[in-house]
């Protein structure tokens, strides 16, 4: 990939695009990867608030796990966890598994 | 305080500090930023002073902040701030800022708080800016790769007070930081830690609020798995101790009056309630080398904080 | 308040020292935010300015800093925000700053400051040569050095119109007492024609909510060369806006100055090259003299220091004999002994022309300069004394 020219980048080093920082896919620091057993997670929501990375997904919505009803759901974003393991570490109901990453 | 979040499920969801920055895995003070933009909202200025959340967060050409961000230097994030605030004000008042009212946020570590920066933070207070400074406190410079500060507690290892035959660790106790920001008489300072979100959000909240009258102070507990040597899944839980064990005081400086705040309070009240500092320290690395004799004197140390913050708050 | 502070509604003249006169163009370009600190011989701007704000006469917020390093810093900061900003330093604030005045260019911050430039400890002095303002060279600002009050006051117009067209900040340095704190006539501007020169205009590096962008970001190698090079190519290319501001402010106001300012260079042999009044004055005076006593004698004075204008000085120094710098700073350990010394021989060779010069270093720690001292390096110059360094005044 050819970097941009001199004329080509904005002056005075400024980065005009917000949150940009999401091209950089840090997942791949990952060496254990945390697995959420929908089963056994209870909604409480602390792996959504300890992450680090903002990488614990919040959906609203009607959504069904053996047999019981939940409004919410939570999914990890693998393109960024970074596999630190504050999440399983502090879930209250060990509903989040680190496993080695393939 | 003011209590703008209740419960967890208050919180606000909208994030502004995005995903793939390069803070380590498991980083303390990425869990602050977190918070402290989502709590702040988008109409913020933050001024960062030169640290791990700014090398981390804005390799060029990306960033991870989703408000205006302005990095300066490593001494000066007050000053900058100053003259943000200064030039909202000045140039709202010309009609020519639009962006109507505007937080401004200072985030800096201990090493651009309690050390190099302190000069321009102090003027900054005495001045009496609009700014929310927020110290986000991993007690030592570990950007540069865990280096002493003004913040690492006594005996605490670092790379420029190793442990060795003549002298083990740091010789030092870590500066009061708060007493210094008080002596200042800002409308508001407070500690807070990032086990504790909701606090630290109603923390953050009422700070921002009461910035209107003058500068506003946070100093927020973020652990660093590498600097101080404990597995990256136990930052939360190294902060949670911290607080717990009476090392990190919660409390808060409201208008000259100081109140200790839960689980603090609790642990003034009945001394029963105040976990050994030994469960604080024992999984640390940095601590790996003290003999019972070193912990009994730290624990001297936190007990006498204690009574130290008791007794002026009751006044 | 006195007659003299009255809001200025049409042109009037005052007499004023330099610094009166920043402080008069400060009012007159209706600044946002000044950060305020004192120093010798800085302080009198600053003690004007706050007393402008206080009367009400300019709506601008004072920052009352802890020191320089946070003036420029807050400076930076408040122009980040959008801001119209100035400050003003000597000296040890100038030095203390000196971290911060490369961050200002590289984030291309349009700054402006004014410097009555004084000596640097130790030993400590207070009084005036340009040892400070020298060891700004490589800072990437913008940097005039006046020669009277006069313009001064326009200098600093012009530094508002040429920082916020070429996205860089702006020095205007002038000799500390010898003119910050010596009286002169100056013509003031109508303040309703200083702001239709000075029009607010939108710039792509300014901290807003709407549309957020990050400063102040760490680069790496694959990046920061080219994000320094253009603060190279603005600084090169701002001589013509330099060039372009001044006419443009002639035609407004009445005063213009040019780049390099000569006196009878037309048919010289041999060329002084000065900055600042008091040293081009007393060249000035040397010309004269000299001429009576048969010698062909020019002066230039370097009115822009930075960038350094290498090839409005080789059209001059093309057809003489010989030339000398003076130079109110040392550049110690040099070849070339003084600051403006070294950039002249380097423009000589970089422009393949081999003209022998002088380098005279004088008026260090304002050791006395006169014009009978001028006299004798055209007269050195004309018995062909040639390519070393002369330390003037000294007690050797």
């Amino acid at each position: 990939m050819s970097l941009p020219k001199v004329h080509e980048i904005p002056i005075g080093g400024i980065i005009t695009e917000p949150g940009s920082s999401r091209r950089n896919l840090t997942g791949g620091w990952r060496s254990l990867k945390p697995i959420i057993h929908d089963d056994r997670c209870i909604r409480c929501r602390i792996c959504w608030m300890y992450c680090p990375e903002g990488t614990i997904k919040e959906t609203k919505g009607e959504f069904v796990v053996k047999g019981r009803k939940y409004q919410y759901k939570y999914e990890i974003d693998y393109n960024y966890c970074k596999g630190c393991g504050i999440c399983a570490h502090e879930c209250p109901t060990k509903a989040i598994e680190m496993v080695p990453e393939a | 305080m003011k209590v703008v979040y209740k419960a967890i499920w208050d919180l606000p969801v909208e994030e502004l500090f995005a995903s793939g920055h390069r803070a380590c895995a498991g980083c303390g003070p990425a869990i602050a930023m977190r918070w402290i933009t989502k709590t702040a909202g988008p109409n913020t200025v933050v001024v960062n002073a030169t640290g791990c959340m700014e090398v981390t967060t804005t390799q060029y050409p990306e960033t991870a902040w989703m408000v205006p961000y302005l990095h300066v230097a490593f001494e000066n994030a007050a000053a900058a701030a100053s003259g943000v605030d200064s030039a909202i004000r000045v140039t709202s008042k010309k009609g020519l800022w639009r962006s109507g009212k505007t937080n401004v946020i200072v985030i800096a570590g201990d090493g651009g708080t309690y050390d190099i920066g302190l000069q321009s933070l102090s003027g900054m207070l005495e001045r009496g800016h609009h700014v929310l400074y927020i110290l986000y406190d991993n007690e030592a410079y570990m950007n540069t790769g865990i280096q002493r500060s003004g913040g690492t507690p006594r005996y605490a290892w670092t790379t420029t007070t190793p442990v060795g035959r003549a002298i083990r660790g740091k010789i030092q106790a870590k500066k009061d930081i708060m007493g210094i920001v008080m002596a200042h008489r800002v409308p508001y300072a407070a500690t807070a830690s990032i086990s504790n979100i909701i606090d630290m959000s109603n923390k953050i909240k009422t700070a921002l609020e009461y910035t209107e009258e003058g500068p506003t102070f946070l100093h927020i507990m973020a652990p660093c798995p590498p600097g101080w040597r404990f597995p990256e899944e136990r930052t939360v839980e190294a902060a949670r101790l911290a607080v717990e064990t009476g090392y990190f005081p919660l409390y808060e400086y409201d208008h000259g009056k100081i109140r200790l705040n839960p689980p603090t309070s609790n642990m003034v009240a009945d001394p029963k309630r105040r976990k050994p500092l030994r469960e604080f320290l024992k999984f640390q690395g940095r601590f790996a080398h003290l003999t019972d004799a070193e912990i009994g004197e730290l624990e001297k140390e936190v007990v006498a904080n204690l009574e130290y913050l008791a007794k002026l708050a009751s006044l | 308040m006195t007659a003299a502070a009255a809001i200025q509604k049409a042109k009037a003249a005052l007499a004023l020292t330099s610094n009166y006169a920043v402080a008069y163009a400060v009012k007159a370009a209706d600044v946002d935010v000044v950060a305020v600190y004192p120093i010798t011989p800085q302080t009198t701007i600053v003690e004007k300015i706050a007393e402008f704000v206080d009367d009400g006469e300019l709506n601008a917020d004072l920052i009352h800093v802890e020191s320089e390093h946070s003036a420029m810093s807050a400076v930076v900061g408040a122009a980040a925000a959008g801001a119209r900003v100035f400050t003003a330093t000597s000296s040890q604030g100038l030095e203390l700053m000196h971290e911060v005045l490369h961050i200002a260019s590289g984030l291309r911050l349009p700054v402006v400051m004014a410097v009555p430039a004084r000596a640097i400890s130790a030993p400590i002095s207070i009084h005036g040569d340009y040892s400070d303002v020298m060891n700004t060279r490589d800072t990437g600002w913008i940097t005039y050095i006046a020669s009277s009050a006069q313009e001064v006051y326009d200098t600093v117009i012009q530094a508002y119109k040429v920082a916020e067209t070429t996205l860089l900040p702006v020095m205007v340095s002038y000799d500390g007492f010898l003119m910050s704190h010596t009286t002169e006539p100056v013509e003031l501007n109508d303040e309703e024609a200083v702001k239709r020169f000075l029009p607010r205009r939108e710039r792509p590096n300014v901290l807003r909510p709407e549309k957020p962008i990050t400063m102040g970001a760490f680069a790496m190698p694959d990046w920061y060369y080219e994000i320094k090079y253009q603060v190279q190519e603005a600084l090169a290319s701002s001589l013509k806006t330099i060039e372009e501001v001044d006419a443009e402010y002639g035609k407004a106001f009445g005063r213009s100055y040019g780049i390099i300012q000569t006196y009878r260079m037309e048919d010289a042999d041999y060329a002084v090259i000065a900055y600042g009044g008091a040293a081009f004055g007393n060249a000035r005076e040397a010309v004269d003299v000299a001429r009576e006593r048969g010698i062909r004698a020019g002066a230039i004075r370097l009115r822009v220091w930075r960038p350094f204008p290498a090839d409005r000085l080789l059209k001059q120094l093309a057809g003489v004999k010989a030339f000398a710098v003076i130079d109110r700073a040392i550049a110690f350990g040099s070849p070339g002994g003084g600051p403006a010394f070294i950039d002249v021989a380097t423009a000589l060779y970089m422009g393949g022309m081999d003209v022998p010069g002088l380098s005279v270093i004088h008026g260090i720690g304002q050791r006395s300069m006169y014009v009978e001292d001028f006299v004798k390096v055209f007269e050195m110059l004309k018995d062909g004394e040639r390519n070393k360094v002369v330390y003037m005044g000294l007690r050797l």
